[in-house]
């Protein structure tokens, strides 16, 4: 994996356009599909392509999962293949590892990324270490998925971001696509991983519509995208927090500033190369994320490049806009109030940029 | 409660513990409907390996060679054997934090064992792993546990799994008397049961969860009692009788190939040594280790083989003796075995 890693070519602004050239000429076949629905078309298309692949999580069979990700798909593959468990994530999660060390290729859905909490020694203890413990005699190919995300008044046991405490661990790997084209490249990507995946996925992105093309296509996992080259200031966010940031990109650019919008997409691994480049273009940094502001992945992007020669080029401090020091309020305007959102991301890049922070 | 109710107590279930196995289910004169003599004599020689690797283990851990700890399952031998002697190679089985037997007993190899406690490259976990993590995937163990509980719902996962793949392969899940009282072996022996999956959950209750005995620690007398609330046959075996862990194990792996679904035993055990390497012993009396140590389950399957004419006392000696030289050959082999180098430090995190 690291050596892939760091062979990866290093994004610049010239890269993004004709990334987009790529996806578009790919994309040939492509047609408007909700983020939901592009999940719910790359677990098809694996579950056709591949017997080892099955579904499993609470309530994804006839009810359809509680976004209706998994809709129908009970219908076509059947009950053994699309599987009800029961509410019990610490032993379906042992259950899937169970599976991925013996030759099939579960994915897990977890109802909320909070209950994932229920679940943390198999997923730390077990999944993560594995392999390792074991000097490489086995591996765990398990995809797991988790809604996240505040912005439902679901209030605070169902709207955590928690990916930070997963991408701590060494042997998980953690994305957060923010696209219904990255959800159903990134989620091909894992299935086909041999190593344990975590999928952080926005519950506000799901009823979301772009371009997904047709059949079979990965986005590999550990490399950021460039959404929006920009010369004065980059912004790095992730999953909803890139839309978030790309409309404040569009407000600033009335105001004459250029921000460059990175979607990091994959938390571990993480794409270093892609910040530092993107630092020495703009020589400013902002961190937008929802997870809580501190000990967040926000630290580590700022220590990434407080570590790297992109250091000297910095003309203003790291600045980090996360999710406040307290749960997830219930009321709507606390809710809005406790992560980052348009207004507050422009605000703060503009101060950013005129030298008032 | 003071620590002198505790000790109070615990001298109490010194007494009860002598009563332990009153509710195993009786075996009148072994028989071994299933088992050949060659396999019993194999049989046999496990356990002694069992016995002298752990030994030899502790020795080698008080010379400094091994780092770390390690759990010892002295006086457990004929539960890790018995219940393995009624799994095929194919079969699976998790195991636990004191694992040693569980692995020699599906079949690892003690040189592979003891260049895994030596830290080394040729140790089944490519020094890795260590005492708490030992596996030999070739012969379907797949790996101690240093979570209580940890490898029961991975278990119900590969039993799945088989159930899947149309494959005729059981799963044996190990488990001490303290994992009942975790949360994931609730989890897994239900979901077990809701999908009738191949799996035998062996419950080894050596009366003690590191100091807390299952008197203090679990609502029901017998762990196997669980299983009704899950559906499943539970039984209680003595666990130092070989003949009476082989044939439960035989008629619980029988029920999980013919699809009738998950069983519960509890093999009443007793751990000579401390929990580990740490224990002082305050929590039992000499009385009760006493009284174990004549109920060693070694000495008690030879005295029953002599009876029955499976070996004779010089073919005893001769599995002693092999037991030695496989134990001396295997320290040998561990110690010539390169270490692993720092350079690959993070090897193994992820597939190559």
């Amino acid at each position: 994996m690291s050596t892939r890693t760091e062979e990866r070519s290093v994004l610049r602004p010239q890269d993004a356009c004709a990334a987009h050239r790529r996806i578009r000429s790919r994309a040939t076949g492509a047609r408007e599909l909700s983020y939901a629905q592009a999940i719910q078309e790359a677990l098809a298309i694996a579950m056709e392509a591949d017997e080892r692949v099955f579904l499993m999580g609470e309530d994804i069979g006839v009810y359809g999962g509680a976004f209706q990700v998994t809709g129908d798909l009970v219908q076509r593959f059947g009950p053994e293949r699309v599987m009800d468990t029961p509410i019990s994530e610490l032993g379906a999660a042992g259950v899937a590892i169970g599976a991925a060390l013996t030759g099939l290729r579960p994915i897990f859905e977890f109802q909320f990324s909070d209950f994932s909490a229920l679940a943390m020694e198999q997923i730390v203890n077990q999944a993560a270490k594995l392999r390792f413990m074991l000097g490489g005699a086995v591996s765990v190919p398990l995809v797991m998925r988790f809604p996240s995300g505040s912005g439902t008044g679901a209030a605070a046991q169902h709207s955590q971001s928690l990916e930070a405490w997963f991408a701590h661990v060494p042997g998980l790997k953690v994305v957060q696509p923010s696209t219904p084209y990255d959800a159903k490249g990134c989620l091909l990507a894992a299935i086909a991983d041999p190593d344990p995946v975590m999928i952080f996925e926005h519950k506000l992105l799901y009823k979301m519509k772009g371009d997904v093309p047709r059949g079979h296509y990965t986005v590999p996992l550990g490399e950021a995208r460039l959404c929006r080259p920009g010369r004065d200031v980059t912004i790095v966010a992730t999953s909803i927090m890139v839309h978030r940031s790309l409309a404040a990109a569009k407000e600033l650019a009335g105001e004459g500033i250029e921000a460059e919008v990175i979607d990091l997409r994959s938390l571990r691994p993480l794409d270093r190369d892609a910040l530092t480049s993107s630092v020495k273009r703009t020589h400013r940094l902002v961190c937008v994320y929802e997870g809580v502001k501190t000990l967040g992945i926000g630290a580590e992007i700022s220590a990434s490049i407080a570590e790297s020669d992109a250091f000297d080029y910095l003309d203003a401090p790291i600045l980090r806009l996360g999710g406040a020091e307290c749960p997830i309020p219930y009321n709507p305007e606390l809710e809005k109030a406790a992560v980052p959102q348009t207004p507050s991301i422009v605000a703060a890049v503009r101060d950013l940029v005129h030298g008032r922070r | 409660m003071g620590v002198e109710d505790i000790e109070l107590r615990e001298r109490s279930a010194a007494a009860r513990a002598r009563r332990t196995v009153e509710d195993a289910v009786p075996m009148s004169p072994a028989t071994y409907p299933r088992l050949s003599n060659e396999s019993l004599r194999q049989a046999l020689h496990k356990m002694h390996l069992i016995r002298r690797f752990e030994e030899s283990a502790e020795d080698a851990y008080m010379r400094g060679l091994v780092h770390g700890t390690m759990h010892l399952s002295i006086g457990q031998e004929a539960s890790a054997v018995g219940i393995c002697a009624a799994l095929e190679p194919t079969d699976y089985m998790t195991s636990t934090h004191r694992g040693h037997g569980h692995c020699i007993a599906k079949g690892a190899q003690v040189s592979r064992m003891f260049a895994e406690f030596f830290g080394k490259e040729d140790g089944y976990c490519r020094g890795r792993g260590g005492s708490m993590h030992i596996a030999d995937v070739s012969t379907g163990n797949l790996g101690a546990n240093g979570i209580v509980g940890g490898g029961i719902p991975i278990a119900v996962g590969v039993a799945l799994s088989m159930k899947k793949q149309k494959r005729s392969s059981v799963v044996a899940s190990f488990f001490g008397d303290g994992a009942n009282n975790e949360g994931a072996f609730h989890e897994a022996l239900n979901m077990a049961s809701i999908w009738k999956l191949p799996v035998i959950f062996v419950c080894e209750n050596n009366g003690y969860g590191m100091s807390t005995s299952t008197e203090r620690s679990t609502a029901v007398k017998n762990v196997a009692e669980r299983a009704s609330a899950y559906s499943m046959p539970g039984i209680v075996v003595d666990g130092n009788d070989f003949a009476a862990v082989v044939a439960a194990a035989f008629e619980a792996v029988e029920r999980a190939k013919q699809g009738g679904g998950p069983s519960l035993i509890e093999s009443k055990t007793y751990r000579v040594r401390g929990h580990s390497r740490s224990d002082r012993n305050r929590y039992r009396t000499k009385e009760e280790i006493e009284t174990w140590l004549a109920r060693d389950p070694i000495g008690a399957f030879e005295r029953q083989l002599l009876r029955q004419g499976v070996v004779t006392v010089s073919e005893i000696d001769a599995i002693r003796a092999d037991v030695e030289r496989e134990i001396a050959d295997a320290i040998a082999f561990a110690t010539a075995s390169p270490a692993p180098t720092v350079e690959e430090l993070t090897r193994y995190v992820y597939s190559d």
